[in-house]
């Protein structure tokens, strides 16, 4: 049995893994690695299954103390990792011995750094995933939602390690300008031309008000022209569009059902670009072809599982 | 009931049957449900039924959205002309109506011109449909509540409402699983468990259920494991 001991934790670094599946219609929402590109390269890294759970951390300020010798993979933003002071790399599988401590301190790069271990971080599954939702008191290391706590020992019991490295033209390079692929659909043909023309062709600023079950952006006001709606079922990526005409994407841990009109939903490398933007940075929208998406999807997910 | 397929995003589904919100709706939707469970199998990875819709969300590497569109229409073809489908299950939900557990009482008392007493036993005299779950697991969405009982949320949301408090927000009636946030005029409060990831199903209320609930008093509210903790005065 190894682990990491956590000694500060800004209380936003959390257990993830790919979500919880079949229980929306309960009003139970996704959860899951807003990020989950990256939480799979963390996991490819260690020749784990991709969706074990990570240590999902945006911003940083979690110090962790290895407490056995092992080997970890960290993925996503560049938060200044460091093992005792040394720089790590990101995008990389690295040794850490009994006694060594591991920083994240503040982003240089992206948003959220993911954290794998061999076979996954120990945890029980509530309503089928470790996925922490604090709102909801799911998953999380005590399946209460608590995120990482000061003095919590994350625990892990794999061993077997393949110790990978990722292509380089496989990384995400998060310096360049963002433009997130949107299937239009929903309400899409409700909005005036005016703002169908806008929410395609300026620049979003990401808003400080962003979470893990939207963010906010900023810029033209959009305009629904349609009927108030009826609450309905609302897909991961949906932009919807509250009445002050500023757009919000909803990721991982929104709310099920929604009454807000939406202009489409991103596609899920989109979300994951998404999920990396800091405040302020820009982002385009680019109307993308439905079945174009699909078959550039199914080839991203292949590409994990074919040799490289 | 009129059938149309949308694509929502790069793999789900919103299937609208209907445009308004009815409670003859909800048979039709539990029904249309349970056939899309079936058909879809283990390929389905969500179905979230609300007021008019379903939506659907189907695994995209077994299967394109011509495919899940044309499973769609065939699992649903024969709905209309199937014999009228089943009522969902009926729950008797307890409550204990009062002002220290339903801070909103008194001013809805005030405002329809009836007694606290006449507000709470009102309340109960229907039978509410479940409309949709959402908001927080276990958070059922029921109506109609009667119009003269309909009255708006509150301009402000409380910070936080007890597990198991009873509200209206115009002509629908929730009961809060969990502490959370909360706008809806509180009542009273129920012993029942809404959420309980120990039971199967999980939540006790499932889309299209009815609910008809019980006027109880603080004694037999406590015996069936009620919390009394009055709540803060009215913000």
């Amino acid at each position: 049995m190894s682990g990491l001991l956590v000694e500060q934790s800004l209380g936003l670094a959390q257990l993830q893994d790919a979500g919880r599946f079949g229980v929306r219609h309960l009003g139970v929402t996704q959860g899951g690695a807003l990020d989950w590109v990256a939480m799979y390269w963390a996991n490819w890294l260690l020749g784990n299954a991709l969706t074990c759970s990570v240590i999902e951390i945006p911003l940083g300020g979690l110090v962790l103390l290895c407490e056995q010798d092992s080997t970890l993979a960290l993925a996503g933003a560049d938060l200044g990792a460091t093992l005792d002071e040394q720089p790590l790399q990101t995008w990389n599988s690295f040794a850490v011995r009994k006694g060594q401590r591991l920083v994240f301190d503040t982003p240089r790069a992206g948003v959220r750094a993911y954290l794998a271990a061999p076979g996954g971080f120990d945890g029980p599954a509530t309503l089928g995933s470790q996925s922490t939702v604090v709102r909801e008191a799911l998953g999380g290391l005590d399946g209460q939602g608590s995120t990482l706590r000061r003095g919590d020992k994350m625990l892990f019991t794999g061993t077997d390690v393949l110790r990978r490295e990722i292509p380089h033209t496989s990384l995400p390079d998060y310096s360049s300008p963002a433009r997130l692929s949107v299937i239009p659909g929903a309400q899409y043909s409700a909005f005036s031309a005016l703002s169908l023309y806008q929410a395609f062709n300026h620049a979003w600023r990401i808003d400080q008000r962003a979470d893990r079950m939207g963010i906010r952006l900023v810029g033209p006001e959009l305009r629904y022209t349609g009927a108030p709606m009826i609450s309905e079922g609302i897909p991961g990526g949906a932009i919807q569009v509250p009445p002050d005409g500023q757009p919000i994407v909803l990721l991982n841990d929104r709310q099920t059902i929604g009454g807000y009109p939406r202009l489409g939903a991103l596609t899920p490398s989109a979300m994951s670009r998404l999920a990396q933007l800091a405040t302020g940075e820009t982002a385009r929208l680019v109307a993308t072809d439905p079945e174009a998406a699909r078959r550039e999807h199914l080839e991203l997910l292949h590409g994990w599982h074919s040799p490289r | 009931m009129k059938l149309r397929i949308e694509t929502s995003s790069i793999d789900t589904l919103t299937i609208r049957l209907f445009d308004t919100i009815d409670e003859a709706n909800m048979p039709w939707l539990r029904a249309a449900a349970s056939k899309l469970r079936e058909q879809f199998g283990d390929h389905l990875i969500d179905l979230v039924p609300s007021y008019t819709t379903l939506m659907l969300h189907y695994d995209m590497q077994e299967m394109t959205d011509s495919q899940a569109c044309e499973r769609v229409q065939r699992a649903l073809a024969h709905l209309e002309t199937a014999p009228p489908p089943q009522p969902g299950r009926l729950h008797e939900v307890p409550v204990w109506y009062h002002p220290s557990v339903g801070p909103d009482l008194l001013r809805l008392a005030r405002q329809t011109g009836l007694t606290p007493e006449q507000v709470a036993i009102r309340h109960c005299s229907r039978e509410y449909q479940v409309f949709t779950l959402g908001f927080a697991p276990g958070f059922a969405y029921m109506g109609l509540v009667e119009e003269a009982l309909a009255i708006p949320r509150l301009a402000t949301p409380r910070r936080s409402v007890p597990t198991g408090s009873v509200g209206i927000a115009e002509r629908q009636t929730a009961i809060y699983p969990l502490v959370s946030p909360g706008g809806w005029n509180l009542l009273g409060r129920t012993p029942v468990a809404l959420f309980d990831r120990t039971r199967e199903g999980y939540s006790l209320l499932q889309p299209g259920d009815r609910v008809r609930f019980i006027r109880v008093e603080q004694p037999e509210f406590i015996l069936l494991g009620g919390d009394d903790t009055p709540m803060e005065p009215l913000l």
